[in-house]
């Protein structure tokens, strides 16, 4: 009986995924449908918050105040990202308690790119125009991802991001047209970011073992490699018109597959920095752990002053 | 004091502008109502997406079950006959 009614089920969820019907929180949904999105979308959630540290390293040092006010702008829609996948996440019954305790031990991950360091105003410049560029690639086709809180979350985060990876072009282009210490700041930049950002859509379809599912649950829409070719495609006309040399000696027309041949990322480097021991993994962890700690007390002390509140006009009412 | 040690959720509702209805647009953690509205003006209203908002603690939102879907929302299954397209209209009647 009990397996009869777990095969409908599981059959009336298909009939959702095929029909490109969306599914719901409180819809009956494979346990390992349901495991596979919180791993995505809490990952996409950290790196969202974490994303916010290479970039929060600058505002204070933005060359006008024009600059500044963007970054600042940038950073914290990057916060409102995180905020709305994490409550993304939430409905599917894990707690915002629970996945940030997991990104602190280390057990969740989040994009490898946020552990490169930032080390000039130029690489705002790369990270906008290329991270952020590469994260609308990735994110435009999860507004057809199969779970509706995700799909309307990226919505949101689709509309905001393009102003995103607007401003870093920005950043560049002012950098590319300066002084020639300054282009030489924009062409050193983009050597640091173009690998890592490459590296963001994650290891080789070969190797990617959890690609075949997730595309069969209409999860993902596009394969790793898929995502990087049209990447690659995209950026090269743009860093041709900034005068960049794209650092890939590999990197070539092909006319008959109407796009770009171009070298092989480094996995070796992609996965040394997946396992903690990139430029800045400590450091990110450390900083985010650290936040967290010294504001419980702000927590804890508004969560007080809220139950203190409550109980008094309680006591008023009563009267 | 209480166990309990992190903040209520909240559904978030917003009125995009003046005559709309608000429209549910998501949840955010908050201690009281009062931080609630704050926290959704910054979290979803930062390009002027509001005119109003509502917050709810998730708690007290009470649902259909989706599993009864079918025969919850069954009785309208039949009723052609509440659209205008069920009703057939003369062509030398106008305007109706
Ligand atoms: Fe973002
Ligand atoms: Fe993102
Ligand atoms: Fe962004």
């Amino acid at each position: 009986m009990e397996t009869i009614i777990e095969k409908s089920l599981e059959e009336a969820f298909e009939e959702k995924i095929a029909k490109e019907i969306r599914i719901e929180p409180k819809d009956w949904m494979p346990e390992q449908y349901r495991k596979t999105l919180v791993r995505q979308i809490s990952q996409h959630a950290h790196s969202e918050i974490v994303g916010m540290l290479p970039e929060g390293n600058w505002i204070t040092r933005a060359p006008s105040l024009k600059r500044k006010a963007i970054l600042l702008s940038k950073v914290q829609d990057e916060a409102g990202h995180g905020l709305y996948l994490y409550s993304a996440a939430e409905t599917l019954g894990t707690s915002r308690d629970q996945m940030i305790a997991d990104l602190h031990s280390g057990k969740a991950k989040y994009s490898s790119i946020f552990n490169y360091p930032t080390l000039s105003w130029a690489d705002i410049g790369a990270i906008g125009w290329l991270v952020d560029g590469a994260a609308i690639m990735n994110q435009v086709p999860l507004i057809r991802t199969s779970y509706g809180p995700y799909a309307r979350a990226m919505v949101r985060v689709c509309k905001e991001e393009s102003f995103h990876q607007r401003q870093g072009f920005e950043i560049m282009m002012s950098l590319c047209n300066g002084a020639p210490a300054q282009k030489k700041m924009a062409q050193e930049a983009f050597n640091r970011w173009w690998w890592p950002t490459l590296m963001m859509f994650g290891p080789k379809d070969a190797e990617s073992p959890n690609t075949e599912q997730s595309m069969r649950w209409k999860i993902k829409r596009f394969t790793n490699d898929e995502l990087r070719q049209r990447f690659v495609d995209m950026m090269v006309p743009q860093a041709e018109f900034l005068g960049l040399t794209v650092p890939d000696k590999d990197l070539k027309w092909n006319e008959a597959k109407n796009g770009y041949d171009f070298g092989d990322v480094d996995w070796e480097e992609f996965w040394n920095v997946v396992k903690g021991n990139g430029p800045c993994n400590k450091d990110r962890i450390n900083t985010r752990v650290k936040a967290y700690e010294e504001g419980a007390w702000v927590r804890e002390a508004a969560l007080a002053h809220a139950q203190k509140r409550a109980a008094r006009e309680a006591a008023n009412q009563a009267k | 004091m209480s166990q309990q040690k992190e903040w209520p959720l909240w559904e978030v509702f917003i009125r995009s502008k003046q005559g709309l209805d608000h429209k549910h647009v998501g949840s955010l953690h908050a201690a009281d109502a009062e931080m609630a509205i704050q926290n959704a003006r910054d979290v979803y209203t930062r390009r002027m997406e509001g005119v109003s908002i509502w917050v709810v603690e998730s708690k007290h939102v009470h649902a259909s079950n989706p599993d009864e879907a079918g025969a919850f929302f069954d009785p309208a299954n039949d009723k052609v006959y509440r659209h205008p397209t069920f009703y057939e209209v003369p062509a030398e009647i106008k305007n109706m």
